[in-house]
């Protein structure tokens, strides 16, 4: 951590601490945040979010602990350093919240999201877009003769690019779930 | 040992477990179940408000007073959105409450039911916590909880909302010991390297400052005493917000005063030139800092706070301790005396020389007035009169307010509540009276405005129905002077409804409440109404025509850094730019 040389009693000992922290640039970051399931919670993360005018870019919700009744809320905000700071301290001080996580700094981690596109086209555009579903490893999980729902899972990226590859094609609607993420390795 | 009792029940014995003697509150409908229990015991003793607002400030000054959690109780609906007011100023001072809110029977929640409002939805924002308790046997311990949590950490107002079938319900009480807290668990104890760093920079400082605040106050008298120890035993000046009056004795020989927009010029000029800020439990509020970007260059920052959100909030210090405010205190003089008890001497004597400069420009005189009573000459008067008395002050919002913190004196901790962060008028007078429930023999008064006074003036019957000897002490100008004061600077003097036309005759207004009523309006008087109103034996309004027009200096203007005050009427024309126009 010496080595780092990063300031004692900072708020965070990562090596995240060594950007300028009076920095403008508007960084994109993903949140974990392990909450009590119970009545009232998300609006109180997401609450925090619009009464203190931050952002909030996707947002995830589920239970993922069910008897010790505990819900994973990930959401992907953006924001300078300091902002990013202020987020992840204002969520530190709600009472039902157990953890935050910050997966863009603390360490490698993995995001992923799923997609439901409905195309609807005939001729070369439908073959088009069942070619192009392949390449993008999307499956078909339903199907008439002039439309298919595709199931494609990713990156936030990789489903804004198959967005518009569908669009000329025939996109009809899309369904997206937001990000879940969660950090690589054993720990 | 199980015990069944019902939900009301089990509202009362909770409070008994937790130590709680006096509550604050007005009956409804919903909330009829507890007020039947509140009625068959002894134990603990209601205060019946005449509105709901006035129940939280007066919990609000009860509690500042003593340390103690303030206990509210109100119906659903109304009786809850009532609350809001004193909630979120709870919330802004972090001052602990816990709000009982009666709910309406929980098969009727969602249906637009009478005095039905989805209360915890409300409420969020403005709470700490909340909770809506839908089962019996859970009520006790989210009680206990309850008030685990606006107690533990940075205080706050918790609500439990109870709706009334819950109430009716039996279930198994749990009692304060098994009830479960340990998930809330805040860090009191500083970074041991943090501390270190501060004391490498206190050994080496030639200008330093402690800025010190309500988190002081907030962590109990031991905080206070440890401060005055650091304070002394460093011979460092030191500076408070208006939350922190008191933390350090205004006798004290490091004491500049207040600090910020109506601060005194001492402290802000030290605040700006200091090498060595060090920050302890304040959080660096609008008022404080003036302009951010010219906010004391050229110092080092330290910053003491419990909650690490306020921590490179506003302003990015250099030297941040998470921790509660006399733990850190504690190991700071422990690290300083291991490491030999250093300072920089003859630096320190340099700076307070300098500073004695400063004090020497006497920021506080006011041109004196032989034909009216000037609002500072009044405080003057009373600051003088009073000081000898087992004394707590109030006060409403606005120039009072801020005049009572620049002539009136504190050498206590809990002396002084003040509504800081949101500045709510109406706030004075319900506190005045929590505090004097809390302290029977006590000196309270309440420094009020006239137009703040009787933004809660319903509370007379409070005062006169439990014979609360608070003294409202009301420098009267017929405006709303800080109002009145800013359309004078920034509004080219187009006065908005910024006065009171057919204000009540106040001491008709205390007799009619069965209070006693006293008008001065001559310089003469004035020494002789203020023992008159001291020495009544019951609440006293004290109706002091003061000069309408005097302005509250000295200021920073807004928009403006810490070395540009105003200092007096002279200097006021055109002080503010546009900029600093839109700021509030």
């Amino acid at each position: 951590m010496s080595a780092l040389n990063i300031k004692k009693g900072a708020t965070s000992h990562s090596a995240y601490e060594l950007r300028d922290p009076n920095s403008n640039v508007i960084e994109r970051h993903t949140l974990a945040c392990i909450v009590d399931n119970e009545a009232g919670v998300l609006a109180r993360v997401i609450g925090l979010f619009s009464g203190r005018g931050y952002n909030i870019e996707s947002l995830t919700v589920a239970e993922t602990d069910h008897e010790g009744h505990r819900s994973r809320i990930t959401v992907v905000t953006s924001g300078t350093p300091a902002m990013i700071e202020q987020i992840k301290n204002q969520l530190g001080r709600i009472v039902s919240l157990h953890s935050v996580q910050d997966l863009t700094v603390e360490g490698p981690s993995v995001e992923r999201e799923l997609g439901l596109f409905k195309v609807a086209g005939e001729g070369d555009k439908r073959v088009e877009a069942l070619r192009l579903a392949d390449i993008f490893r999307a499956n078909v999980v339903d199907s008439t003769l002039e439309s298919f729902v595709f199931e494609i899972t990713g990156t936030p990226e990789k489903i804004d690019a198959f967005a518009d590859l569908m669009r000329p094609l025939g996109l009809l609607e899309v369904a997206r779930t937001g990000v879940a993420a969660l950090s690589r390795g054993a720990e | 040992m199980t015990r069944q009792m019902t939900g009301a029940k089990m509202v009362v014995q909770a409070l008994r477990d937790q130590g709680v003697d006096t509550i604050f509150g007005y009956p409804g409908g919903a909330a009829l179940p507890i007020y039947d229990e509140i009625f068959l015991q002894n134990d603990i003793r209601h205060i019946l408000v005449r509105h709901e607002q006035g129940a939280i400030h007066a919990a609000e000054g009860y509690a500042r007073s003593t340390g103690k959690p303030g206990v509210v109780l109100v119906t659903s609906g109304p009786g809850v959105t009532n609350t809001v007011t004193g909630l979120t100023d709870a919330l802004l001072d972090s001052i602990p409450i816990v709000v009982f809110s009666a709910q309406v029977p929980t098969f009727l929640i969602g249906s637009d039911a009478f005095q039905e409002a989805d209360t915890v939805g409300i409420t969020r924002p403005c709470t700490k916590h909340n909770w809506l308790v839908k089962d019996t046997d859970l009520l006790a311990a989210t009680i206990h909880e309850g008030f685990h949590v606006a107690t533990s950490g940075r205080p706050g107002p918790v609500l439990i909302d109870i709706p009334k079938d819950v109430q009716f319900a039996s279930g198994t009480y749990t009692t304060r010991e098994t009830a479960n807290t340990s998930h809330y668990q805040p860090e009191t104890r500083g970074s041991i390297e943090a501390i270190t760093d501060l004391v490498a920079a206190i050994e080496k400082a030639e200008r330093p400052v402690f800025y010190s605040g309500g988190g002081v106050i907030n962590s109990g008298p031991e905080a206070s005493r440890l401060l005055r120890e650091l304070a002394d035993g460093l011979g460092f000046p030191i500076t408070s917000t208006l939350m922190g009056l008191g933390a350090y004795p205004a006798s004290g020989k490091g004491w500049l005063g207040m600090l910020g927009m109506h601060g005194l010029y001492e402290a802000n000029m030290a605040m700006h030139d200091c090498d060595l800020m060090i920050n302890v439990g304040a959080r660096f509020d609008d008022r404080i800092t003036g302009r951010l970007d010219a906010f004391s260059p050229g110092s080092t920052k330290a910053h003491i706070d419990i909650d690490p959100s306020s921590i490179n909030k506003v302003i990015r210090v250099d030297i941040p301790i998470v921790g509660d405010v006399a733990s850190v205190l504690g190991d700071i003089l422990k690290v300083w005396k291991s490491r030999g008890s250093k300072t920089n001497t003859p630096a320190l004597a340099n700076w307070r020389s300098q500073i004695k400069d400063w004090k020497a420009v006497r920021c506080l005189e006011y041109t004196p007035s032989k034909t009216t009573i000037k609002p500072q000459f009044a405080l003057q008067r009373l600051e003088e009169l009073t000081k000898k008395y087992d004394r707590y002050i109030t006060t409403e919002v606005g120039q009072h307010q801020m005049w009572a913190a620049q002539y009136l004196t504190f050498e206590d901790p809990n002396r002084w509540m003040t509504s800081g962060g949101l500045g709510t008028m109406g706030y004075g007078f319900p506190a005045s009276i929590g505090v004097q429930v809390a302290h029977p023999d006590a000196l309270v008064i309440n420094v009020a405005g006239e137009a703040s006074w009787m933004m809660n003036m319903q509370e007379m019957g409070t005062a006169t129905q439990f014979n609360l000897p608070v003294k409202q002490f009301i420098l009267n100008n017929e405006r709303l002077g800080m109002v009145r004061q800013w359309q004078e600077l920034l509004h080219g003097e187009r006065y908005s409804h910024s006065w009171s036309e057919s204000l009540p005759d106040f001491v008709k207004l205390a007799e009619a409440f069965g209070a006693k009523g006293i008008r001065c309006d001559n310089l003469a008087d004035l020494d002789d109404a203020i023992i008159e109103m001291i020495t009544h034996d019951g609440p006293v309004i004290f109706d002091c025509l003061v000069e309408k027009h005097e302005n509250c200096l000295p200021m920073i203007p807004s928009g403006k850094p810490h070395n540009e005050m105003l200092l007096n009427d002279d200097t006021t024309a055109g002080a503010i730019g546009a900029a600093g126009g839109a700021l509030v």
